[in-house]
């Protein structure tokens, strides 16, 4: 029987007290760090590179890779920085993991440290999710306390400290060098590359940063072997991960799959659309990653299928919309939180979301002409590419791929006047007033 | 208004930097907990966190000012926040803002006249799946209505206790600052594990029997491997893209990556 859904890092979510080390100790957790310790750190690295697991972050570079970027002749201390600052529109599941099983990365933080060579790791979780932020500072606590951190660690002589470092709201930290500036205590803004982190990230040093779902696998890689990981998904996306739906469907959560399933799939399970209603638009993997229909239901949401269909697999972050939403009013919200959340570093982004933000309100409210839908383009086209980071090239991708999409609907806000919408309707309790 | 920092918040702004190899990395939980024993960002603050980093209060006010959870007014003792990014405003988060605007009397970033509530809207706070979402004191209140939100206020106005609906009771949001500043409070072990809705996925596997591989399947070596899942997985194989050309940054698309991996090679 094939398994469509394969639980590995959400496999003890629904454990009694999950968060705790005895209870994660009690499923075989910190067994991969054990075998971890007698494993030279680069058969560790060989095995994350094996296993073909790509970042889960967003962004999908091998992780073994980047491990293997790290100048082991470099004098200085090697750091990892794992990146809990899931912020990207529509992604939630970092934040479910480190509530639920803490200890997920926490060994997988010990085990990436020894295999990159490391003897300090931060753990950088944006602040507003004060739970979270509590469940793995006790498990970072719990680790110290039963020698699975600290110094010469089950006597293998191998240090590590862990420090969880909250941040304090800023959607540009989730990119990686504004992160690195926010542990240093500066303003999160994005450094110029070359040098990349592997070669000067933290306090200039070597530097490993990864996405907390990356580091949260390492352990069933280690403790599975990298075949187990990559007999799971798609030739070139390889084992599992988190599926976030969310939006108009009957059953929005977490699903963990392999990579390659499909939305359809996805949505059958989550037992469809609401009664009543058709899937009009939706996002692959956050509000940055360009947006599909109905018609992209069939694609597998790997790496490569994301890619050919012009969009990004991103986080799997999969919002859905139905047809009662205008997609006007959506893009329009997307587009004036990335100019909130633009650091004003570069130009053609901080000034940039400002236009797109002007010329897009006046469309919605059906003011300006169908030349501005030509104006909006051409901004984005002055964007996309031009800044330090991707935050400005994300703020142009809800823009183009709804022009392209949708273009009428953007007209018909013009001949209508204004919205021709009823936003009521959208809500998830639009109808029940009715029916109760 | 605000008094002096006090010797014992002094000592604890230093212990935080001394967490980090670089003593300025601890200034952003520095000023969480200025935030928690001033109830804001004071002046007074700032010269302390500047005095023991050795650098300005303009650097420091640099930083304080950058951080959206930083704040220079006072807060009420509940920072209530409504999340009105697309999803959450779409699924009625913007009339939940409306509704609470207009029964709290306040815009937003106001406090109430009697102190006790900040009204905030909020960009995406990780909890899509509970859409429309809200949060007091960075605790999630998961699927709110704008009749929920109405009793929640009042409940936290009146001094009732308040649970997160999948987290432990709520504390002030000076008691909340000081966690996010690296000093635990103890409630780590209230509330469940995980919300419902994060467990969806895992209670239809669990129903129907799926599982991940087994170990065996996957390592080689114990005979001939049962045909676990990726046959058929291994079919949906799609056109063969570069890696590269998927290879986007943390967030969103950018030739960072692929650079990157030309360096290696």
């Amino acid at each position: 029987m094939t398994s469509i859904l394969t639980p590995v890092l959400t496999d003890n979510w629904g454990d009694e007290r999950a968060w705790t080390l005895a209870s994660y100790e009690a499923r075989g957790g910190y067994d991969a760090l054990k075998k971890a310790l007698t494993m030279a750190p680069d058969d560790i690295i060989s095995a994350v590179k094996d296993s073909g697991l790509r970042g889960r972050g967003g962004a999908g570079f091998p992780t073994g890779m980047k491990w293997s970027f790290i100048p082991q002749d470099n004098p200085k201390p090697k750091y990892l920085v794992v990146n809990a600052d899931e912020s990207e529109p529509g992604t939630c599941k970092d934040i479910p993991l480190m509530m639920a099983s803490p200890h997920t990365l926490v060994e997988g933080v010990i085990i990436s440290s020894f295999a990159i060579r490391g003897n300090k790791a931060f753990i950088y979780i944006r602040g507003e999710v004060l739970h979270v932020i509590r469940r793995v500072q006790a498990a970072v606590a719990e680790a110290y306390a039963a020698g699975h951190l600290g110094t010469n660690i089950h006597g293998s002589g191998y240090d590590l400290d862990i420090v969880v470092h909250a941040g304090a709201g800023a959607y540009i930290c989730g990119e990686e060098t504004a992160l690195l500036e926010g542990l240093e205590g500066r303003r999160g803004q994005p450094r110029l590359r070359p040098p990349f982190p592997a070669v000067a990230g933290l306090y200039a040093s070597p530097t490993v940063i990864n996405n907390v779902e990356s580091i949260a696998s390492v352990p069933s890689i280690v403790g599975n072997g990298a075949e187990w990981f990559a007999s799971m998904g798609t030739e070139k996306s390889k084992g599992f991960g988190i599926f976030s739906l969310s939006g108009h469907v009957n059953r929005p959560g977490q699903y963990e799959a392999p990579l390659g399933i499909t939305l359809r799939e996805l949505v059958d399970l989550a037992g469809g659309i609401r009664a009543g209603h058709q899937l009009k638009f939706w996002t692959p993997g956050g509000s940055s990653t360009p947006l599909l229909t109905a018609e992209h239901l069939d694609l597998p949401l790997d790496f490569e299928g994301m890619a050919g269909a012009g969009t990004m697999l991103g986080t799997r972050a999969l919002q859905l919309f139905d047809e009662t939403v205008c997609v006007v009013r959506a893009v329009l919200r997307w587009t004036e939180f990335y100019k909130h959340e633009s650091c004003g570093k570069c130009t053609p982004c901080r000034e940039g979301t400002w236009w797109l933000v002007q010329t897009l309100a006046a469309l919605e409210k059906g003011q300006g002409s169908e030349s501005d839908l030509d104006l909006l383009l051409d901004q984005c086209d002055n964007i996309l590419g031009r800044s330090f980071c991707a935050l400005g090239d994300g703020a142009t991708s809800p823009i183009t791929s709804s022009i392209k999409h949708f273009r009428d609907e953007y007209l018909a806000h013009l001949t209508h006047g204004g919205c021709p919408f009823d936003a009521s309707r959208s809500t998830a309790w639009a109808g029940l007033e009715a029916m109760a | 208004m605000t008094s002096a920092i006090t010797d014992e918040t002094y000592a604890e702004l230093e212990s935080i930097a001394a967490r980090y190899p670089q003593p300025r990395s601890g200034l952003l939980p520095m000023l969480h907990l200025v935030q928690s024993a001033q109830g804001r960002i004071t002046p007074e603050g700032i010269e302390a966190c500047a005095d023991i980093l050795g650098i300005s209060a303009a650097e420091v006010s640099g930083v304080a000012t950058f951080y959206t959870m930083y704040k220079r007014k006072p807060v009420g003792d509940y920072h209530v926040g409504v999340c009105t990014n697309t999803l959450c405003a779409v699924m009625g988060g913007d009339e939940i803002f409306a509704r609470l605007k207009d029964h709290l009397d306040v815009g937003n970033d106001e406090t109430t006249t009697d102190g006790k509530v900040t009204l905030e809207h909020l960009e995406c706070n990780a909890a899509c799946d509970y859409a429309p979402v809200m949060m007091v004191n960075w605790e999630f209140m998961d699927n709110q209505t704008p009749q929920s939100a109405v009793a929640l206020v009042d409940d936290l106005r009146s001094g009732k206790e308040v649970t997160s609906t999948r987290g432990p009771r709520i504390c002030t949001w000076r008691e909340a600052e000081r966690v996010l500043a690296g000093f635990p409070d103890g409630r780590v072990d209230e509330g469940p594990a995980a919300g419902p809705a994060s467990l969806v996925g895992l209670g239809i596997a669990r129903e129907r029997g799926w599982t991940a591989p087994d170990r065996d399947q996957g390592d080689g070596g114990h005979g001939v491997p049962e045909q676990p899942a990726q046959a058929v997985e291994g079919a949906r194989v799609s056109d063969d893209k570069q890696a590269e050309q998927a290879a986007v940054e943390e967030k969103a698309p950018t030739t960072t990556t692929a650079a990157e991996k030309e360096d290696a090679e």
